[in-house]
């Protein structure tokens, strides 16, 4: 049930021509309170998915702008059992769906399998593991199935053809295509072969593609987006929330996630 | 040279046991499996392995002495001690032994930049000078509060042609470094090696860094067979990632009348909570790339290592230690800072030689050990480094400052 709700997402989406937008905030930062009324201005901004951070002592695959945000959520004594508690509590009160993003400790002491009930209960429909590749992926996939909440995989610029085509046999949800060499973070411009990357990985595979790390305007989400399924927005957006800054995240968000296809083209 | 062993970890996929693995962000996937093509290569290349022995023999100083410590056998009453001399190797730690071996891959891969984390500076003192011998460019990621307490490595490092970043996040030390140093490699993984330091990483990190470290148990072995005529009854050595104690243990794993002891950091003592003992005291984890026991709390958030010796505080451990924890293969034990201490300036008043506070948390323990074994018996302490570097901070300490 959980990941037929993105599905839909993606289907009626894709059937009124638009692009998703997904809006990555850090759970916790601002106080885990604030978790609601936060995910519900995203949803009301036009956001189609909500990618919701776990803080972690260590986040590798993140640059300073989400490090800073999971330290603060970190002094509000924030933990991922207290999150998928509050997002059991709140779940009915948002619509869109909500997938996870969290480094695997947190998870492995939580238990995979206590995991993958509470996030069913929170009504997730996606985990996304930053430092869990296909190779390592069992152990927390094999309960989440169970669940029917779908392990998001990622394709990178460094990516083979060969190593593409193994990460896309069986994926679910949708593929997370890394557009930059780096941690995440917003950039001033794009690698040149980026387009040509987003359009070939789409071409492969029926799971809709979706590019983020290093996204951070209105502009760059257009471009981008013209070229996939849709975008992931993280770092500008956590600044902007942490700000309150709401208008702000309206505006980085292309009209209603209407990105008419071919729009920059 | 290596005589076959039935104990044949890491599997295909990486892992010891439960233990080990690749939990790497996608972007460095291509990367560590060109590098277990690479090393897998390199094993079977002749050349590869004819220049890596030049440079330990003439360049290192290899092979390092295996020493009977008279004195030191008298005054723990016990087993007859010797120590495996890896304080005198070039740079003077047993580091050395894998940082030539990584730069030489490095150079074999046709990567012109090397990345490197260090805490108390050893790890990157070894890695610039490889570079500098190599001409290989040299970046080392070091914990804001490492750069201030280790001055002298960082001008050591520079001295060599490294560039040293100073790192802001988290508190400053080796585990931020590591972080630091991963996210670098992640941007610039098409033309840089991460030339790690210990046995810890996704990998094939562990394996490499064990084989290259594997020589001092290699030689350990026949230097003790050709003056005892027999293998020792114990083997011992200090825990941070992990690297000389599986470098002693690796070539006994199969000799099971071998004793394998590890020594960890127990810093203020066990119960102070600050210390870095993960095999006593951590959780299983995934940190850095590897599933290991870790040091955190109840939520999974990473706590920070203690230890006077910064080389051995690091909150997580190689993943082959793990393995051999929960097989029961060797031994976890641990010695506090007093004890480190005591130890350190027990082995400069009894044979003359200062060794590094890691290393004197082995000789502490194994002190201990020998003066319950027999006179017949032997036992050899790895003296993984010498304590130069650590005398300014026992003198701070005497004279009642911190540094």
């Amino acid at each position: 049930m959980s990941r037929m709700k993105m599905e839909q997402t993606f289907e009626s989406l894709g059937n009124e021509g638009k692009k998703a937008f997904i809006a990555y905030i850090m759970a916790g930062d601002g106080g885990l309170e604030n978790l609601k009324h936060q995910m519900l201005s995203l949803e009301a901004a036009g956001a189609s998915v909500i990618e919701l951070g776990i803080p972690f002592s260590d986040p590798v695959a993140d640059g300073p702008v989400i490090q800073a945000a999971g330290q603060r959520a970190l002094a509000e004594g924030v933990t991922l059992r207290g999150i998928l508690e509050e997002l059991a509590r709140i779940k009915d009160d948002i619509s869109i769906p909500v997938v996870l993003m969290t480094y695997a400790n947190p998870v492995l002491r939580l238990g995979a399998d206590t995991f993958a009930e509470m996030s069913d209960e929170a009504g997730v429909s996606g985990v996304i593991m930053p430092d869990v590749p296909l190779e390592e992926s069992g152990e927390f996939e094999v309960p989440l199935r169970r669940y029917d909440i779908t392990m998001i995989r990622f394709i990178t610029l460094s990516s083979s053809e060969e190593r593409i085509k193994e990460v896309m046999e069986g994926a679910e949800g949708f593929i997370y295509a890394v557009t930059v060499r780096g941690t995440t973070g917003a950039r001033a411009g794009f690698d040149a072969s980026l387009y040509d990357h987003l359009e070939s990985i789409s071409k492969m595979t029926d799971v809709p593609v979706c590019a983020g790390f290093g996204i951070g305007s209105r502009e760059q989400a257009e471009a981008v987006g013209s070229h996939c399924d849709g975008v992931i927005v993280g770092s500008r957006i956590v600044e902007l929330m942490h700000e309150n800054n709401i208008e702000e995240i309206e505006a980085l968000i292309p009209e209603n996630a209407d990105i008419a296809i071919n729009a920059s083209n | 040279m290596e005589m076959e062993q039935t104990y044949t970890q890491p599997n295909e996929s990486g892992h010891y046991g439960d233990f080990g693995g690749r939990y790497v962000p996608e972007t460095l996937m291509g990367a560590i499996k060109e590098l277990e093509a690479e090393y897998k290569a390199a094993q079977h290349d002749e050349v590869f392995q004819k220049e890596l022995n030049h440079y330990l023999k003439d360049y290192v100083g290899r092979e390092s002495p295996l020493y009977f410590a008279e004195e030191l056998t008298a005054k723990a009453g016990g087993a007859k001690i010797y120590l495996k001399r890896e304080d005198l190797n070039h740079t003077g730690a047993h580091k050395i032994n894998n940082t030539i071996g990584q730069a030489l891959l490095t150079r074999k891969m046709g990567k012109k930049k090397v990345v490197a984390e260090t805490g108390a500076g050893q790890h990157g003192v070894a890695t610039a000078t490889v570079c500098a011998l190599l001409k290989l460019e040299c970046v080392i990621f070091m914990g804001k509060e490492d750069v201030k307490r280790q001055e002298l490595n960082v001008f050591r490092m520079e001295l060599l042609g490294a560039r040293v970043v100073s790192v802001d996040q988290g508190r400053g030390t080796l585990k931020d470094a590591v972080n630091e140093a991963l996210r670098y490699w992640v941007a610039n993984v098409e033309d840089t090696h991460y030339i790690l330091g210990s046995v810890m990483g996704p990998h094939p990190f562990p394996q490499i860094v064990r084989d290259f470290q594997s020589i001092i148990g290699r030689e350990t072995k026949e230097q003790v067979l050709d003056k005892e005529g027999r293998l020792p009854d114990a083997v011992v050595a200090c825990i941070g990632g992990g690297s000389n104690a599986i470098g002693m243990f690796h070539p006994f794993i199969d000799d099971l009348d071998v004793r394998l002891i590890g020594v960890e950091a127990s810093g203020h003592g066990i119960e102070s909570g600050q210390h870095a003992a993960s095999l006593n005291e951590g959780h299983v984890g995934i940190l850095h790339g590897s599933k290991m026991h870790l040091l955190q709390d109840e939520a999974g958030q990473v706590q920070e290592a203690y230890s006077i010796s910064a080389g051995l505080d690091y909150p997580g451990i190689g993943p082959e230690h793990s393995h051999l924890k929960s097989l029961g293969r060797a031994e976890y034990a641990h010695a506090t800072d007093e004890e480190a201490l005591e130890a350190f300036k027990m082995l400069s008043h009894t044979e003359g030689i200062i060794p590094a506070l890691e290393s004197a948390h082995a000789v502490s323990h194994a002190m201990k050990v020998a003066a319950e074994m027999t006179s017949d018996e032997i036992l050899v302490i790895c003296l993984s480094g010498r304590g130069d570097k650590d005398v300014a901070q026992v003198k701070a300490r005497e004279e009642g400052r911190e540094l």
